[in-house]
């Protein structure tokens, strides 16, 4: 109750909880289409690529306000996906080989930028490195109110596409023979993605912003089968995250808050995969050991027929140990008699060559 | 006179390699044809380069009389179904809608009309007792036919489907055979990439063969001849001589 009383009065968490909160609703939300188009990696790919961007904006400008980084976040982001989908369609590189590649070249630069600029021997320099794994605590109301826009401007226009993106993510052939333009479509929903991996970046860092796209979807995916339902829900897994996430870091001094939402939203995402219904590993675990069960019964049954037939009737007793050694694969068979026999489909007889 | 589908000249080449070779196919309004040869003929490509989903290195499609990418309405396109992920959080009749979106155009979305199309749709092949059926939870023949009340619901003139007959069971077969036949007797074109030669001659009447080249194309009854098949299959004649096995008896 404390938290919730504090989450209110202290202007740094409230600032950092809020952001947090607006950056995993859209970057969740829009990881939906990403999962479905099996672009999880893309979400990865952008961010690394984003680093020199950061770095670039920086040596050109002098400036280290957030929008001005986040632009230059942004456009490198967006080259970097280009470039993968132009490698892919122009050479024999396969795709997930051209998102390494791209991933490492761009990171790679990106580092030695800001080595280069720490090397550089000017007062305005330090900071930069915090995108790397984000830093929260620096985040201030202007940062709120950018992440706030930006990620409505990007909600606003996936709910307006969402009829083409839905088709598209489904069968993108299909879509092009209906007339709609899918290269245009397919360059609009990267560059959803594009901005909004960009707002996270201050917050969740270049290194694990991806996670906020791919895990909050995947969560979601396990709990339900109607898209709409699906990008809802991950949009939330992606809120509770970066709230949760920035109260914890908050409460726990020493914890760093990106890392801590990654944690949560992984959290979730293991929970998701386990115990969903339908979807969840348990579930399945025991839809699977419920059919075993009732192939059993109907193995032992079978055994039972082929007995009688061979007896002038079919009350002639038959010993267990028949049973067990007819049908070695459904194991013993003394559990499903007993089944069998509150079923009223076989029962117990004493006799003298019973055991 | 003017054909339902004429195409010129198509020629697609996966860099320097040609996988079809100056193709043309021309088909008269209200017929059924069957698109066949081996594997790799080019059959599927063939399609897609008409329909604008291929660059083709040469080629022009003309449905009735007037370039394709002005009559996209008029014309259904059925993909094979394992080119999309059945998993997609999705049902039945939404699937069928999106066949709608072309005519909903930009933002608009579909609407209990639509949802009423799609639903009759679904009844032509027998399917509307799945419309809330999740996609994930359908056989492969019911797959099929929620592709094709895909395309029959947008209500076309011309309709290029892939290998629909691939893998289904016997149910589907039979719905799709009656379906090709309520087409044909509403005078819609149909082109079928079909494999099975066994049923060329049962289900449509006339046939393409192509291998990369187009070998021949017109009525089954002149065309589908074994010469023509063992040129279009090459070494493979065993199964052609099946086939005539059983037409002579």
């Amino acid at each position: 109750m404390e938290f919730i009383s504090q989450i209110f009065s202290d202007y740094t968490l409230r600032t950092v909880a809020l952001g947090a909160m607006l950056l995993g609703l859209t970057a969740g939300s829009l990881g939906g289409f990403a999962l479905l188009r099996r672009q999880s990696l893309l979400g990865d790919a952008i961010s690394h690529a984003a680093l020199p961007g950061i770095a670039i904006a920086f040596i050109l400008t002098g400036s280290k306000a957030p929008l001005v980084l986040l632009i230059g976040a942004a456009i490198a982001g967006w080259i970097g996906a280009a470039l993968i989908s132009s490698v892919t369609t122009r050479t024999r590189i396969k795709y997930d080989s051209a998102l390494g590649i791209m991933l490492s070249v761009f990171f790679g630069f990106g580092l030695v930028l800001l080595t280069f600029i720490q090397r550089n021997p000017d007062a305005n320099q330090a900071g930069l490195n915090s995108f790397l794994f984000g830093q929260a605590a620096a985040l201030v109301e202007r940062d709120v109110l950018v992440i706030l826009g930006i990620g409505a401007l990007v909600l606003f226009l996936m709910n307006l596409f969402w009829k083409e993106f839905k088709l598209l993510s489904f069968d993108p052939d299909f879509t092009g023979t209906l007339g709609f333009p899918v290269p245009m479509l397919d360059r609009l929903l990267t560059t959803l993605f594009v901005v909004a991996i960009v707002i996270g970046l201050q917050t969740v860092g270049v290194v694990l912003m991806s996670t906020m796209i791919v895990a909050p979807a995947a969560a979601a995916r396990q709990w339900t089968d109607k898209l709409g339902v699906m990008i809802v829900l991950s949009g939330i897994f992606g809120a509770v995250s970066g709230v949760s996430g920035a109260m914890v870091s908050s409460w726990i001094p020493g914890l760093p808050t990106g890392p801590m939402i990654v944690l949560i939203v992984s959290g979730i995402v293991f929970f998701s995969l386990l115990l969903a219904p339908n979807r969840g590993l348990l579930f399945r675990r025991l839809r699977e050991w419920k059919a075993g069960k009732e192939l059993r019964i109907e193995a032992v049954l079978v055994d039972l027929y082929t007995l009688a037939s061979q007896h002038p009737s079919a009350e002639y007793p038959h010993s267990e140990r028949v049973l067990d050694v007819m049908s070695t694969m459904t194991g013993p068979a003394k559990k499903t008699l007993r089944v069998l026999n509150d079923l009223g489909l076989a029962r117990p007889i004493d006799s003298p060559i019973g055991r | 006179m003017e054909f339902a589908i004429d195409i010129r000249d198509m020629t697609v080449a996966y860099r320097d390699k040609p996988v079809l070779w100056d193709v043309d196919l021309q088909v008269a309004p209200g017929v059924l044809i069957a698109i066949v040869g081996p594997n790799g003929a080019g059959k599927t490509t063939l399609i897609k380069a008409s329909l604008g989903l291929i660059k083709p290195a040469a080629g022009s499609v003309l449905i009735h009389g007037k370039p394709y990418a002005q009559q996209r309405k008029s014309v259904a396109y059925v993909p094979q179904r394992g080119s999309v992920d059945w998993d997609f959080p999705t049902d039945v009749l939404d699937v069928v809608t999106m066949g709608l979106y072309g005519k909903l155009g930009w933002f608009k979305r579909p609407g209990k009309e639509e949802r009423v199309d799609a639903l009759k749709a679904l009844s032509q092949v027998g399917m509307e007792e799945f419309a809330n059926r999740q996609i994930s939870q359908l056989s492969g023949g019911q797959q099929q036919r929620v592709f094709l009340a895909r395309a029959l619901v947008q209500n076309a003139d011309v309709y290029f489907m892939d290998e629909p007959f691939q893998g289904v069971d016997a149910t589907t077969e039979r719905a799709i055979v009656d379906l090709l036949q309520n087409l044909r007797k509403q005078g819609k074109t149909v082109a079928v990439v079909h494999h099975d030669l066994q049923t060329v001659s049962e289900y449509f009447d006339e046939v393409m063969l192509l291998n990369v080249r187009r070998i021949a194309s017109g009525p089954v009854g002149s065309e589908f001849t074994e010469e023509n098949l063992r040129t279009t299959y090459g070494g493979r004649v065993a199964f052609v001589s099946a086939l005539s096995a059983k037409q002579t008896s």
